[in-house]
Parts: C-alpha cells; sequence; structure tokens
C-alpha cells in the first residue's frame, strides 16, 4: 500500500489553495486590515509640481487643526539624519523634500492625525511655497549639455547621467558587423509603467518605548530585507525590530523597495509613542513608488544570407526618475539586460547602457519580471521579427535556425550567461501547431475578403529566473540566497517556515507539496508560515520569481536533512542498521522485507519519545540555499489578431502559450500564474504605461488614465506544457511567475506589426491604442511613443 | 480618498429640496446618483458646504412614454434601469445602444441619467444623447417648473444652466414623427476608460424617409458637442451611400478635438465621421416600419 | 456604535452634527454616528469592522468595495454611511452560512479564481448579483457583468470559470 503522492497533496497533484478559505470569506488580514489600540493614522503632502525649489513651508494652520498629532517636514527629519535614505542602488532617495522636489508626487510632509480624514483635512492647510525650475521629462532632456542638474545634492555628480555599463566583446562584434550581409536596426521604447498591485503599498508602525520593540506591519514581499534597512536607516538595533509581512494584495515588483512612508511612519510611532498606520492612496502608489521599465533600444543585428545571426549590438538608454532606486543585484547596473538573446547561438554580442536622472517618479523596479528581463526579451523578440523581415524569411523559421539546440546545453550565451536546459523547437511545434500557423496566409486573405487585417506574432524566450548564485548577485551586498526550517511534530504534522513571502503566489499550498514529496507527509498536515521575522529564517523574499528555484530548493533541501534524519531513527525502531534501511514515499523499510518497516510519523513521534542513545531529542532543520546557477525556463507565445482598419482597433483572435518551467508543482496554481502573466503582458501591449507632459505631469496617476483592462477586453488564453526539468535544482524546477509578463509583449506586437507589414510599417511602440495603429496604417510610418506628450481635454 | 467635510440633508419632498437648496444660496450640491459626485469629493475636486440628497424623495423613478410618444425619464431613473428597459431598447435605440456604454456595469446600478446629463462632463454619454434626441430638462425651483432646450442646457465643461435653487426632475425627448431610430458609439480603449470620441445619432424617419435627425458628440471638445446642424443633408432623404458620407462630414466638421495621448485631432474627427457612417449604415439596411 | 468614530468628535472638530444611523448589515441591524462625509466603505471597515470589503481606488475604477445595497452592487466608496441609513447591505462576510459556503466561494476555490485575494471579495459580489438575475449566464455574459471589477492577478479566465461553476451548482440546487 504505497502512498499515492497525488492523493497526500504531493507534487503534480493541482492541491486547492489552502489561503483561499480564508480569502474567499473575506478573512484575509491585510495591512489595512489590522487595527491596535491607540492606532494614529498618516496622510502625505505630496509635490504638486515637477522640479521646484521649496522657498518655504508652513504648517502652523496644520498644527492647529484639533485632532492632528505630528505635522513632519524635511526639515525636522533632516534633524534627525532621516531627510535621505539608501536606496536599493547604492544612490540616496529623499525621504521628505528638504531643499528640491524632483518629481510630482514627491513626498513634502506628513501629518498625523487621529483620523485619516482629519490627516487629509491638515494637508490641505499646509503652505508650501515653491520656485518652479525647468523640468525634465526624457534621457534626451537630461543629457542636454545646458539641461539643469536635478541631483544638485549629490557631491560629486556631474550632469544628469547616472551610470554608463558595457558587457560583450566590442572588438568580436564590430567584426561581425563588418562581415555580416545584412545589418537589420530597429529602434523602440519600452515605455514606463507601473506593477499597481490592487492593494497599495502600506504600514503600521508601532513602537514601544518600554521595550524599545518596534514592530513593522508591511506590506512587503522581502520583510527581511525591510528589517535590515530599517536597522541601518533609523539605527534601531535589529533584534528589536519585527517585520511582520500580513497578506499581500498583489506585489509584482512594487512591494520590494523601502518607501518615505514606511520611514516616516516609524519615526512618527517613535515620537508619539503610539501605533501609526500609512496607507497610501492609488495616486500615491501610481505617482510615487516603484515603475517599471522606461528604457530606449537601438538594436543591430549582423546577419548572414542564409539567416544565420552574426552578432548584435544593444545600446540602451534608461529613464530611472529622481533617484536611483532600481531594485536590483548590484553587479548589474541595467539589471539582467545582458540575458537578452540567451536562446539563440549567437556568436558575439555587445551592450553598451546608459542611465539617466529625470524629474519624475524613481523606481525601476522588476515589474514581474527578473531585473529588466522584461526589457531584454522585448528588445530580443522586436530584433528578431524585424530580422526575419528584413531577410524576407519567416519568422518561425528564423527563430529555427538560430535557437541553441537541445543537445547544445549547457550552453555559454554571448553575454556570458550559462543556460543549462530547455527544448526549444519542441515548444516553437507545439505553438505553431495550435495556432495553426501552416494555414495562416489562407486566413489572412479570407478576412481581408471581410475588410480586415489580419497579423500573426511569435514571441520564444528563456529568462534567467531565480537569483542568486551568491558569487554573483546580491542586494546592497546581501547574497542572494534563501532558507527554510521545517519543524515535524510528534504527531508527525509539520510547520514549515521560508524567507520567501507569498502574495497571492500560493506559497502557503506549494511549499507542503515540496515537502509532501520529500517525506510523504500529507501537504494537509503541513502548516506554511511566512512573512513574521522573528520566526521565519532570513531570506531574501519573493520577486523575481526567484522562491521555487531558491526558497522551494531549501524547502527539498531541509526535508531532506529531515529524512536523515529520520532513517537513523527508522533503523533505531526496526533494530538494523541505517545501511539496512529503504526509503519510500512516507516510510522507511528494511531491505528484503518490505512489510516492515516504520512510517515518518512514526519517526516523528520516535524523536520525542524514543530517540536512539546519544541522539539530540526532536526532528526540526534549517537550510539556506544558494543556487549554483539561475533557473531557465522557457516559453513560445503566438497571437493572433484582427485589426479594424477603419479606427485601429486590434482584437485577440487566439493566443497560444507553450511554457516549460521545468517540473511543476502545483500544475493549477503554474497555469493561474501564466494566465495572469500574459493578462499583465496584453495589458502593457493595449493600454497600460504612464507618460509625462511637457510640465513633468504624470498621465497614468490613477486608474482613470492608467488603464488594466477588465474580465471584458481580457483575451483567453490556450496553455501548454512542455517539461525539461531543471538539472540543478532539488526538484528540477524553474521559475514562472514571471515568463509571461517578460515574454508576453512582444509576441502581440509582433502580431500587430505584422498585420502592417505590407504598409512598411516595422514597429508601433507599447501601448498599441487604437490610434497609434491608425497612424500606422493610414501612413506606413514606424510609430515612436516618444514623450513629452500633452495631457489630456 | 477622504472627502472634505460638508452638512447632509435628505429631505423627503422635492418642495424641502428646494428650500434647502435656495436657503443655501449656491453652497449646495444636489446629491443623486453620486457617481461624478462623490468621487470628485473623494479626490477633494468639489468641496460643497452641504449636500442635498434627493435620493429619500418618491415618485422620481419612472420610465414613461405619453400616449404620443413622448419619452420621460425621472431624475433617479439609473443607468441600468435604462439599460434593461424592454420599451426603451423597443421604442429608444439611442437611449438603448448608449445606457450599456456608459461607465461600468456597477456604476450603471446608482448613477442616474438625469445627474450624469446634470453633471455636463464633456465626456459624458448621457447629454450627448440628450442634445441629438432634442430633449428638454423640467427643471424646478421655488418658482414652480420651467422647460431647458437641451440646447440650451449644457453651458460648457461641468456647466449647466440651472439656478442654484432649481432641479432638474426630468428629463423629457419629444416623440418622433415617424419611428424613433439611431445608435450611439464610443470609442474607449477599456470598459469605464474616457471616451477616445463618443457619437450620438438619433434618427426619426417615415418609411425610408429621414423626417428628422440629432447628432452630437463627447470627448471631442471642451464640452458636449451640438451638431444637430448636419440634419440638413438627411432631412427629407433617404439613407444612402452619398447623403450618408455627407451627413458625417457635416458631423465630423463640428467636432473640436485637440491632440493628446488618445489620438491626433485629425484621428479623432476620422472616428467620428467613421461612427456617423456606421450608425446611418446600420440603420439604412433595416427594414423600414 | 463605533468608538473610533465617537473620538473623532472630542475636541469637536466642526460644527456639523454627527448623524444617528442604522443599517441592516448581512441580515443584522447595525447602528453607528457618523460624519456625513464617512465613505459607506469605512463605515463597513472601520465601524463594523467587516474588513473583507476592501478599498482598492481613489477613482471608483477597481471594484474591490463591491457590495450588494438592498440587493444591487454597488461600489462602496461612491456611496456615503449617510446614505445607507434604512436600507440593507451585504458584504462578502454575508455570503456564507455558519456551515456553507456559498457556490460562488466554493467556485472561487475550485477553479482557482484568486491569487492575492484582494479583489475577490468585490468579484464575488457582483457576480452574486450577476447570478441572481440571471442563473445561467454566458461566459460574455459574466466578463460583462465583471467589467466594473478589476483583478490584476488571474487574468479573469479562471473567475469566469468559478461563476460557470457556481451558476450549475446553483441550478442544480434548484431542481
Amino acid at each position: 500500500m504505497k502512498l499515492d503522492e497525488v492523493k497526500i497533496g504531493g507534487m503534480g497533484a493541482s492541491r486547492k489553495r489552502v489561503e483561499d478559505n480564508r480569502f474567499i470569506r473575506g478573512k484575509g488580514n491585510y495591512v489595512d486590515d489590522i487595527v491596535l489600540p491607540g492606532m494614529l493614522h498618516m496622510e502625505i503632502l505630496r509635490s504638486p509640481v515637477a522640479h521646484a525649489r521649496i522657498k518655504s513651508i508652513d504648517t502652523s494652520a496644520a498644527w492647529d487643526m484639533p485632532g492632528v498629532r505630528l505635522v513632519l517636514t524635511g526639515e525636522m527629519m533632516a534633524a534627525r539624519n532621516l531627510a535621505w535614505m539608501p536606496t536599493l542602488s547604492y544612490d540616496t532617495a529623499a525621504v521628505l523634500a528638504t531643499d528640491k522636489v524632483r518629481f510630482q508626487g514627491q513626498e513634502v510632509c506628513a501629518v498625523i492625525a487621529d483620523d485619516p480624514y482629519i490627516a487629509k483635512d491638515a494637508c490641505g492647510k499646509i503652505v508650501v511655497d515653491y520656485e518652479i525650475l525647468p523640468p525634465i521629462v526624457n534621457p534626451v532632456q537630461a543629457a542636454a549639455a545646458d539641461a539643469i542638474q536635478i541631483r544638485d545634492d549629490k557631491a560629486g555628480q556631474v550632469g544628469n547621467k547616472i551610470f554608463d555599463w558595457e558587457i560583450g566583446d566590442k572588438a568580436r562584434t564590430d567584426k561581425a558587423f563588418e562581415d555580416a550581409d545584412l545589418v537589420s536596426k530597429i529602434e523602440l521604447h519600452y515605455p514606463r509603467t507601473h506593477p499597481s498591485p490592487m492593494e497599495t503599498c502600506g504600514s503600521i508602525a508601532d513602537y514601544d518605548r518600554a521595550t524599545g520593540k518596534l514592530t513593522f506591519y508591511v506590506t512587503s514581499q522581502a520583510p527581511h530585507i525591510v528589517r535590515a534597512a530599517v536597522a541601518m536607516v533609523a539605527e534601531l538595533p535589529e533584534q528589536n525590530i519585527r517585520v511582520i509581512s500580513p497578506d499581500i494584495g498583489g506585489g509584482f515588483g512594487n512591494k520590494v523597495p523601502i518607501y518615505s512612508g514606511y520611514v516616516i511612519a516609524i519615526l512618527a510611532s517613535i515620537l508619539t509613542e503610539k501605533p501609526v498606520k500609512w496607507i497610501e492612496d492609488k495616486t500615491g502608489n501610481l505617482v510615487s513608488t516603484g515603475f517599471g521599465r522606461d528604457v530606449y533600444l537601438k538594436g543591430e543585428m549582423a546577419l548572414r544570407k542564409d539567416g544565420k545571426i552574426l552578432g548584435v549590438r544593444m545600446n540602451t538608454i534608461s529613464d530611472h526618475g529622481a533617484f536611483f532606486a532600481d531594485a536590483q543585484p548590484s553587479k548589474f547596473k541595467i539589471g539582467l539586460m545582458h540575458s537578452a538573446f540567451a536562446a539563440y547561438d549567437i556568436p558575439t554580442a555587445h551592450m553598451f547602457a546608459t542611465g539617466y536622472y529625470t524629474n519624475k517618479a524613481p523606481g525601476g523596479v522588476a515589474y514581474r519580471c527578473s531585473f529588466r528581463v522584461t526589457e531584454a526579451m522585448f528588445f530580443q523578440e522586436r530584433m528578431v521579427q524585424a530580422a526575419a523581415d528584413d531577410l524576407g524569411m519567416d519568422q518561425a523559421e528564423f527563430r529555427r535556425v538560430n535557437f541553441v539546440k537541445d543537445e547544445q546545453h549547457p550552453h555559454r550565451t554571448a553575454f556570458g550567461f550559462l543556460t543549462d536546459s530547455g527544448q526549444y523547437e519542441k515548444c516553437l511545434d507545439i505553438g505553431l501547431e495550435a495556432i495553426n500557423y501552416k494555414n495562416f496566409e489562407a486566413e489572412r486573405a479570407e478576412a481581408a475578403k471581410r475588410g480586415r487585417l489580419l497579423g500573426i506574432g511569435i514571441s520564444t524566450m528563456t529568462e534567467p529566473l531565480g537569483a542568486g548564485n551568491s558569487r554573483e548577485y546580491d542586494i546592497l551586498g546581501i547574497k542572494m540566497f534563501d532558507s527554510a526550517e521545517l519543524r515535524i511534530h510528534m504527531s508527525g504534522k509539520a510547520i514549515l517556515r521560508t524567507g520567501s513571502r507569498g502574495q497571492g503566489t500560493g506559497h502557503e499550498t506549494t511549499w507542503a507539496q515540496i515537502v509532501a514529496h520529500e517525506l510523504g507527509i500529507p501537504a494537509d498536515d503541513i502548516l506554511v508560515e511566512e512573512g513574521d521575522t522573528d520566526t521565519a529564517p532570513f531570506g531574501m523574499g519573493t520577486y523575481a520569481s526567484r522562491s521555487t528555484p531558491v526558497a522551494g530548493a531549501a524547502i527539498a533541501m531541509v526535508a531532506r536533512k529531515i529524512r536523515a534524519k529520520a532513517r537513523k531513527i527508522a533503523a533505531h525502531l526496526l533494530e538494523v542498521s541505517e545501511e539496512d534501511i529503504e526509503w519510500e514515499l512516507g516510510r522507511f523499510y528494511v531491505r528484503g522485507n518490505e512489510s516492515r518497516g516504520v512510517t515518518i510519523q512514526d519517526c516523528a513521534m520516535a524523536a520525542y519519545s524514543n530517540m536512539p542513545d546519544g541522539m539530540e531529542p526532536g526532528l526540526e532543520n534549517t537550510a539556506y540555499y544558494d543556487p549554483p546557477n539561475l533557473t531557465w525556463p522557457f516559453a513560445c507565445y503566438i497571437a493572433k489578431v484582427e485589426i479594424d482598419p477603419e479606427t485601429g482597433v486590434w482584437d485577440v483572435l487566439q493566443f497560444v502559450a507553450v511554457d516549460d518551467c521545468g517540473v511543476r508543482i502545483n500544475p493549477m496554481i503554474v497555469e493561474g500564474q501564466i494566465m495572469g502573466g500574459l493578462t499583465e503582458a496584453y495589458a502593457m501591449a493595449n493600454m497600460q504605461y504612464q507618460t509625462y507632459d511637457e510640465e513633468g505631469n504624470i498621465i497614468g496617476g490613477n486608474y482613470m488614465d492608467f488603464l488594466l483592462p477588465t474580465a471584458w477586453e481580457t483575451p483567453g488564453f490556450e496553455l501548454y506544457e512542455v517539461v525539461t526539468p531543471c538539472p540543478h535544482h532539488p526538484i528540477g524546477a524553474k521559475g514562472v511567475g514571471e515568463c509571461a509578463t517578460v515574454g508576453g509583449p512582444a509576441a502581440f506586437v509582433n502580431a500587430v506589426v505584422n498585420a502592417l507589414k505590407h504598409k512598411g510599417v516595422r514597429n508601433i511602440d507599447m501601448p498599441m491604442m487604437p490610434n497609434r495603429v491608425y497612424e500606422a496604417l493610414t501612413t506606413g510610418k514606424d510609430i515612436y511613443g516618444m514623450p513629452p506628450v500633452r495631457s489630456g481635454n | 480618498m477622504y472627502p472634505s467635510r460638508f452638512a447632509y440633508e435628505s429631505p423627503k419632498t422635492l418642495k424641502d429640496a428646494i428650500g434647502l437648496l435656495d436657503a443655501a444660496g449656491g453652497d449646495a450640491k444636489i446629491l443623486a446618483g453620486g457617481q461624478s459626485l462623490v468621487p470628485m469629493l473623494k479626490l477633494r475636486f468639489a468641496f460643497p458646504d452641504q449636500l442635498v440628497d434627493i435620493n429619500n424623495i418618491p415618485d422620481l423613478d419612472y420610465i414613461t412614454f405619453d400616449a404620443d410618444g413622448t419619452l420621460r425619464i425621472g431624475a433617479l431613473v439609473r443607468h441600468e434601469h435604462l439599460e434593461k428597459s424592454a420599451e426603451i431598447a423597443k421604442r429608444q435605440p439611442t437611449i438603448a445602444a448608449a445606457a450599456p456604454l456608459v461607465a461600468d456595469p456597477i456604476v450603471r446600478t446608482r448613477g442616474t441619467f438625469v445627474g450624469s446629463v446634470c453633471h455636463a462632463d464633456p465626456q459624458g454619454d448621457w447629454a450627448a444623447t440628450m442634445i441629438a434626441l432634442g430633449g428638454y430638462i423640467v427643471a424646478q425651483g421655488p418658482k414652480g417648473k420651467r422647460k431647458i432646450d437641451m440646447k440650451d442646457f449644457v453651458l460648457g465643461p461641468y456647466a449647466n444652466a440651472l439656478a442654484f435653487n432649481e432641479i432638474a426632475v426630468e428629463a423629457v425627448i419629444p416623440a418622433p414623427k415617424g419611428v424613433a431610430r439611431g445608435g450611439y458609439l464610443k470609442l474607449e480603449r477599456r470598459v469605464g476608460d474616457f471616451a477616445t470620441a463618443s457619437v450620438a445619432v438619433a434618427l426619426d424617419m417615415q418609411g425610408e424617409t429621414v423626417v428628422g435627425a440629432g447628432f452630437a458628440l463627447a470627448g471631442v471638445g471642451g464640452k458636449t458637442i451640438d451638431a444637430n446642424d448636419a440634419a440638413s443633408a438627411l432631412i427629407g432623404k433617404k439613407l444612402t451611400e452619398e447623403t450618408i458620407a455627407e451627413c458625417a462630414a457635416l458631423v465630423a466638421a463640428k467636432a473640436e478635438p485637440r491632440t493628446d495621448h488618445r489620438g491626433s485631432s485629425e484621428y479623432k474627427r476620422h472616428i467620428v465621421a467613421t461612427f456617423v457612417k456606421r450608425i446611418l449604415t446600420a440603420n439604412s439596411t433595416q427594414k423600414a416600419a | 456604535m463605533s468608538s473610533l468614530y465617537e473620538e473623532i468628535q472630542t475636541p469637536p472638530a466642526s460644527d456639523i452634527a454627527v448623524r444617528r444611523l442604522t443599517v441592516n448589515v448581512n441580515g443584522e441591524d447595525r447602528t453607528a454616528n457618523v460624519e456625513p462625509r464617512l465613505l459607506l466603505v469605512h463605515l463597513l471597515r472601520q465601524a463594523f469592522k467587516l474588513t473583507g470589503t476592501h478599498s482598492g481606488c481613489d477613482t471608483t475604477n477597481c471594484g474591490a468595495c463591491t457590495v450588494l445595497f438592498d440587493g444591487r452592487p454597488i461600489k462602496s466608496c461612491t456611496m456615503l454611511a449617510v446614505q445607507a441609513d434604512g436600507h440593507s447591505v451585504q458584504t462578502v462576510e454575508g455570503l456564507a452560512t455558519a456551515s456553507e459556503l456559498h457556490p460562488i466561494q466554493e467556485g472561487f476555490k475550485q477553479e482557482h479564481a484568486l491569487q492575492c485575494g484582494f479583489c475577490t471579495p468585490g468579484m464575488m459580489m457582483a457576480a452574486k448579483a450577476l447570478l441572481e438575475e440571471n442563473l445561467n449566464p454566458t461566459e460574455d455574459e459574466i466578463r460583462w457583468a465583471l467589467s466594473g471589477n478589476l483583478c490584476r492577478c488571474t487574468g479573469y479566465q479562471n473567475i469566469v470559470k468559478a461563476v460557470l461553476w457556481a451558476a450549475e451548482k446553483m441550478r442544480a440546487e434548484l431542481n
């Protein structure tokens, strides 16, 4: 009577989610749901202008309002050495503005009052006198010789450039271009967008003077990083800081950084000696917290007539806003942009990246993305399509010619990554079959008769997910490993804690499945707990699809440690030597006598009641996992679109997704991640972006202008699966949460551009709004969404 | 997200409501569906001293057709009532087409037709519809009722012709001489988006002949645009390719779009012309009643 | 009565009268003293401690705060608490009985129609309003009815499936 792994909720089981039980009853526990006795409420006054010197701030009328407890200004923060804080990219960011405001929406003052309504009233009573300075809203303006310097606070800063950074072999790449039959070029802008989880950022700081302990409730994807940062910034002893990240209403990278509001709320709690709650409004979230993308590309590809890519040049210019606050490994200034072309066998490549300050919100977070991988794969797949078109070659065939072949793995990419597994052609073939690629030209001709334009677009990519390893990946010097702690109770039930933090990603469900797989303890018997730094082992948190690759591996490893100890106990219980013990799921038995055995539960009880002489009691352990490499999932996305040529409106007729994310722990959850990711890809392709007008006013600062698609517009998605296990991951899994957002956009853009190919159109920048598509169609010109734009009616 | 302070009254009669408005001397706002006003309060774009909530006044929630076909819509008729009304679907195609395109389905359960007309948002669907239909508003004040023609009602963005102590109690749409036809189209990027352009077309047809026509536009100017002059291209004529094209050009000429991130002025004007053509063409192919 | 909203009045912050209201919430009459400017969503969350109704945006777009008001779905961030005086409100907490989940709740779990859970209560209330009018909706009718509610995680496909699942179960229960 062997255990059925699926029945006990092990690997491969589409186990229904444990966390749903509270969410469907309205019993989730998000940070705004928490109420502490005597709690005060904080509201932030934000700058209405993009760039201005602060001449004076008068807070007296706010102080005079009944119910107001504290009004904080930059000057008051500065007196406590808290006016500036470090960012995740070795820069500084203003907590409350002292000298200048540098973007619209920047934090200027904070009011702490008995009630948020009163705090908001008091914000309206603060008078700030601004001397308006010229705003810089794009890198071209930032680079101009006579441009005003945004960061005049930084000693040694010259102009508005943040960095120049390069990678690859320039000389060899130049040679490849000399030898090329054809050079394909394309210029693109990946527009600024925002992760925009449904729940905004927010926190409650609760400082207890009596104990010196700060309890900080915060909606954070990386609570341990918050603890470290608070210890650093607020100079509180780390053992006295407890960070609790309760249920997270979506993160997508937005909830990795430390924001001004957190620092202010903590100081306010220390000063008032009361809990202080700060819940950001949606506008605050969209105008001031970590955005994503905003990168320009000049891409060039050296090609041989037969379709072989000889070399790639990428030149990127990125707009980082007022502070360089990218959340990324410190070694790589433009994230993992150089993961581009990892799926293609390319002899040589070179990339040059430049970053600028502008008078826009800071951030540059990895929005559902492994550190700029989204831009990398989008640029790659747009360059691939342009090259195929320039060669006059079929877009699928061009990919096939240049793919890294299965047997070439492990494969060193032109930019130096090591990809280790994949079946790229197989995925492509499944996708082409599913969308009936062979028949597409016939379909296109048929649609033309109805006056409609059809297009088909492919996006294929492998992306690096799951940083570290620790040799190459760190954030502010802290190495990117992760952890798990497993305690088996005497009844054989267990509690598992990790340093990651789920945010709708199903950790409470899937983590138990890994333990079930390793130990045979039914998943329902395992409680998963995350997000409390007093109880969870240290971890770098959940982003960049790193939970399964890193924390997931740590879980498997800690379970194996437990199993190793249990084996000794089993030998003791069965009165044989350890060498004579065999393992099957959930049970040890005596080799050659299968009926004589003990269950893992028996071993758990014995660990507390009947352990061998000299053995440490108990059955618990911790594992820290430092992955040997990133994981490399592969995806093939194909979109078929139809355009109404009279309006430029486009609809998705069919969308096929083939994902190879290695071994799937919970297929239901994996598919949920893919569908969600594709929806965000569709959103970016179609409607979701942020831009700024000439004055630096943000467009896309609320949900009236920052458009998330509804159920009505969002297309259906057809999902297919290929499994190439990750060779170095203990359970063969690869990251998956972000593949669809990373690879999806190019499929939509390639499809729309494909539909307009006959007009000579090679590019439409996202979002491909109807007016852009119509303009491309009627003029035959490429459409660049270069800011600045004019604001609305 | 947190409105500023205001006083609140919820009178039970129109007389009391008008009395409260009168006493407030212009510092009060009427709260009906609240789907435009409350968002403005939350963002503190509006900060009235007082709100007069008319939701508790009985008998304002009616959609009736008089014997002669005149349509009357009471001040508390919600968008969804129009969307779901079988009578409207049968007899008033312009309204029937516009109703499902107003905001989103949850907002439609609460927002009111008359309130939306009064709000006079340049993007508003109902003000455009009313102008195209040649409707009027019945305003009631301390001295009784008066009619305000739609062409005189919308004064500018968010400005209407009501006196501070008047309530729009009813919207009236005159009966067609023949059969009411028409339609409404809106280009929006997703449900609930601001319109890039919206077009309301109202036709009064006898057989295949157009005996009356109205056009109005939203989203393509600083206020709701009255394009009723374009009716001259159709009156007394049939809907043919030529008359439709002429009419579409006339309506599009009336648009005053600005170039912005939703599109160039030329694009928006083109959308207006396209939508006029589409609505008229759809009506030309319908069987004559 | 909410102590929080009593507290606001000491010291009196304005001359605007606090109003006493009674709302039937999930079948039970609840009373509170509130300022007229208090939004219904805040009354539910803060005064009545029904935190299942979420406040997601400032602009009446996201629908996370959707509740049933006299049986119809509304965005509770876009109604004043005082307007609910004498009316009935149903929130996500009123969906399940002590022993049994509502079929919509079951459907959401069965079909993996939620991830972070933040939009879920509003989404389920909008779905309930739909199914009360139409127990046999098409996929398009479901997508249309839910188009006033934004979800960032799921991509909606599973939400549509969940509502179909619930409709089927509810139809079966009727027979």
